[in-house]
């Protein structure tokens, strides 16, 4: 008999994350991004996209809500808000 | 896999790190710097733990991990492999660990791939404890750090030595490139990423990555904490080339170290102690004048 | 070519045959000679590999887990400290199902520090997940390191393969021994060709974190695919033996067995001494046998129990000592057979402690009078009792 614990790349998408966000979830309000696409580059999780203005977005799936994309934003043009169950399943 | 982030990133989503690791967010840096032409070898320890329990894996390159102390001979092997069948030249190799992984357990091993010259990028990724575990004191905790196994107490401020100089050690070998890096300027780290891949033989590089479990601060406070430390002269970013310090990032008006102490529980029982304040004191002031920080 | 050879010659000539692409080993009396003579093939533009002076045994074992993992057919040697310093490798190495080949010339372990021959090396790293193989000449060293690679790298098998010999009797004595051509070796073994590998076209992950839930199984996946070396060891065996005319790879040679009243059970090199003993015996009418185990490692029971059903009297020598139980070859028999056998343990020849014509002679005395356990045969009962005394 063979076999082998070996894992296919990115295999971990299984894995929804986002079910671990407790008390606050990040809302971007999309008005004054500069495109500097500090949020996406720092993120953690790696679940932020976004190439142009006011574009970018957060993957809720993934997301544990822990705020440094919020604190990295030069503009403040992303907020720390009460976690909604609701708005997570919209995206 | 139709996600966007699923495609650009060469470790991902769905990994197990706490919120606001500050491990987690330098590791992608790190192997997206590299790019989808790396094979990445790991130690024992958070990132391990966090990225590839089976059936699963975080990362999008080829990588091994074994075991605790032997990140940087296993990368020997798979370099050696590599020279071996002609395929070096295309791709990066990436020997990743802990503090402990590097600066305690995995010395020796480092050291060999250092002496023996193979091209390897080690990194480091100091969280300054052994997090996986429970937060116990390891070479590269700093100076009255209070943790699981130098805990604070009435005859004791904590981890009562300083950290072990691993970019130096590293440097030593008179290897191409020893760095510090940080989580703190994060873009700091895919360039010197970028930098170590360009050039051929062992290089090192770490990266101070907060752990807000161990230091028991805010996940939203990971990089904050980190810009502290540098600034306070407490984590000096530092380029070393050929064994010769190259480079240093300027503090031109350093903060006092409560500054950064402040934030965290690990050196909370420092703030009424004004004599164990002074000797931390000591150490950014030692470490601004030493890197000549001003 | 038949060639009067140093055993450590021998071996390395025949890791060469089997072109290795990595080998990285660390130096220990008596291995030195092994990986002293690849070290010169390399040199000398004889062997195209690359070799890994590397600081430790622990870095030895796993930088050929690496490039094993990469892809590319490694061997190592150690012995003794070494081996037990890669102890923690040699798991992850069964475990992450790379078929690295190792050569362990077998030594005594500290304290008391030893160089000299016993087998309690590999002894002690039994339960980890390599087959092993225990060489009696250096001719069969030369040929269990070839045809156990052909097993280690069955698509179906991809576990690493150890062979044992001993030190400084085989690595260090001069034998005549035919090393076989390259063309043939070429022919046997083809190039290693795995099913998975570190490759950035297929980024896999190895080495993963294994919860409860798949743990076990992968220890019984390991498990059942030694099982099934079982019924390879004499396929690849006769294969072997149709191409070079020698059949070393078997699980155990049965010397003299078929009518003998009392058989010895031994592994490696006093095997030799053995059956020399079984020849002069039997010129005195005595009904002595030998059985020869080969395959320790996977642990070949129904050949042991079919070749020892017609012996009334059974003597194990151990080289080796589970030390608050029995010689470990002992247990393991004793386990197999019936209660009305009369099964002996014999624990001898440790840390280079001759073991005689005398000794064997004593040890088939005591296995034709008593039942033993975990009998120490030829103490010197001075130095226990008077020398140790010094405190």
């Amino acid at each position: 008999m063979f076999s082998i614990l070996a894992a296919k790349p990115k295999s971990s998408q299984r894995n929804k994350t986002g079910s671990w966000r407790s008390t606050k979830m990040p809302r971007f309000n999309g008005k004054e991004c500069i495109n500097c696409g500090l949020c996406k580059f720092i993120c953690p999780e790696g679940c932020i996209v976004g190439k142009e203005k006011n574009q970018y977005s957060v993957d809720f799936d993934y997301c544990k809500g822990c705020g440094l994309c919020a604190y990295i934003c030069p503009k403040n043009d992303i907020e720390m808000v009460e976690n909604k169950q609701e708005e997570n399943k919209e995206k | 896999m139709n996600k966007e982030h699923f495609q650009e990133n060469c470790y991902v989503s769905g990994h197990t790190a706490c919120a606001g690791c500050g491990q987690s967010m330098a590791v992608r840096i790190v192997i997206n710097a590299a790019g989808e032409n790396t094979i990445a070898s790991n130690a024992t320890g958070c990132l391990e733990v966090f990225s590839s329990k089976a059936p699963e894996s975080a990362f999008g390159v080829p990588w091994i991990h074994s075991l605790f102390e032997n990140s940087a001979a296993v990368a020997s092997g798979v370099e050696t492999a590599l020279v071996h069948q002609g395929k070096k030249e295309n791709i990066n190799i990436i020997a990743q660990a802990g503090d402990g992984g590097t600066a305690d357990i995995g010395l020796q091993a480092l050291s060999g791939m250092l002496e023996r010259g193979h091209d390897i990028l080690f990194v480091c990724y100091d969280n300054e404890a052994y997090m996986n575990t429970g937060i116990q004191r390891s070479g590269s905790t700093p100076f009255n750090a209070s943790t699981t196994t130098s805990p604070a107490g009435k005859q004791s401020t904590g981890n009562p030595r300083p950290k072990k100089p691993m970019v130096e050690i590293c440097a030593a070998h008179h290897i191409p490139y020893s760095a510090t890096s940080s989580v703190a300027n994060p873009k700091d780290i895919e360039i010197k990423v970028k930098k170590a891949l360009k050039i051929k033989g062992p290089k090192y590089l770490q990266i101070h990555v907060p752990c807000p479990l161990g230091w028991r601060i805010d996940s939203s406070q990971t990089i904050e904490v980190a810009k502290l430390a540098v600034n306070t002269g407490l984590y000096p970013l530092v380029e070393y080339e050929y064994g010769r310090l190259t480079k240093t990032r300027k503090i031109s008006s350093p903060k006092p170290v409560s500054e950064y102490l402040k934030t965290q529980g690990r050196f909370r029982h420092l703030l009424k102690d004004q004599e164990a304040l002074a000797a931390v004191q000591k150490v950014a002031d030692k470490n601004i004048d030493y890197y000549g920080l001003k | 070519m038949k060639k009067f050879l140093e055993g450590s010659f021998a071996m390395a000539q025949a890791a060469k045959l089997c072109r290795p692409g990595v080998i990285a080993a660390y130096p220990i009396t008596p291995q030195t000679h092994i990986v002293e003579n690849l070290a010169q093939f390399i040199a000398d533009g004889k062997l195209d590999a690359k070799s890994v002076n590397v600081e430790s045994e622990h870095s030895a074992a796993s930088c050929v887990l690496g490039s094993q993992a990469a892809g590319v057919r490694s061997f190592t040697c150690s012995s003794s400290q070494g081996l037990i310093l890669m102890s923690e490798v040699l798991f992850c190495i069964a475990g992450m199902r790379l078929p690295v080949m190792l050569v362990c010339a077998n030594r005594a372990l500290s304290a008391p520090i030893n160089i000299w021959n016993d087998q309690q090396d590999s002894i002690a790293v039994r339960d980890a997940g390599w087959m092993q193989f225990y060489a009696e000449n250096n001719q069969e060293a030369v040929d269990l390191i070839i045809a156990s690679h052909k097993i280690a790298e069955n698509s179906k098998v991809m576990l690493p393969a150890m062979v044992c010999v001993d030190g400084f009797i085989l690595t260090h004595g001069m034998e005549v021994v035919d090393i076989p051509d390259q063309k043939d070796v070429d022919n046997f073994l083809p190039s290693y060709n795995p099913p998975y590998k570190l490759d950035p076209e297929n980024p896999m992950s190895f080495g993963l974190l294994g919860t409860p839930d798949v743990y076990q199984e992968t220890r019984y996946a390991i498990q059942k695919t030694l099982e099934d070396v079982l019924g390879m060891v004499p396929k690849v065996g006769k294969e072997y033996k149709d191409k070079f005319g020698r059949d070393s790879l078997r699980l155990v040679e049965e010397y003299k067995t078929s009518d003998a009243e009392t058989v010895l059970v031994a592994m490696g090199s006093v095997c030799g001494t053995i059956k020399d003993i079984v020849d002069t015996e039997r010129e005195k009418g005595k009904k002595i046998g030998l059985l020869k185990i080969v395959s320790y490692r996977p642990f070949p029971k129904e050949a042991i129990i079919k070749a020892l059903k017609p012996a009334k009297n059974i003597g194990v020598v151990d080289k080796d000592i589970s030390l608050g139980s029995d010689g470990a070859l002992y247990s393991e028999i004793n386990s197999l057979l019936p209660s009305d056998k009369k099964v002996s343990g014999f624990v001898a020849g440790l840390g280079g402690r001759d073991i005689k014509p005398t000794t064997v002679k004593e040890i088939i005395e005591l296995t034709e009078k008593e039942q033993n356990s975990c009998k120490f045969v030829d103490l010197n009962k001075d130095i226990l009792w008077e020398k140790f005394k010094t405190i």
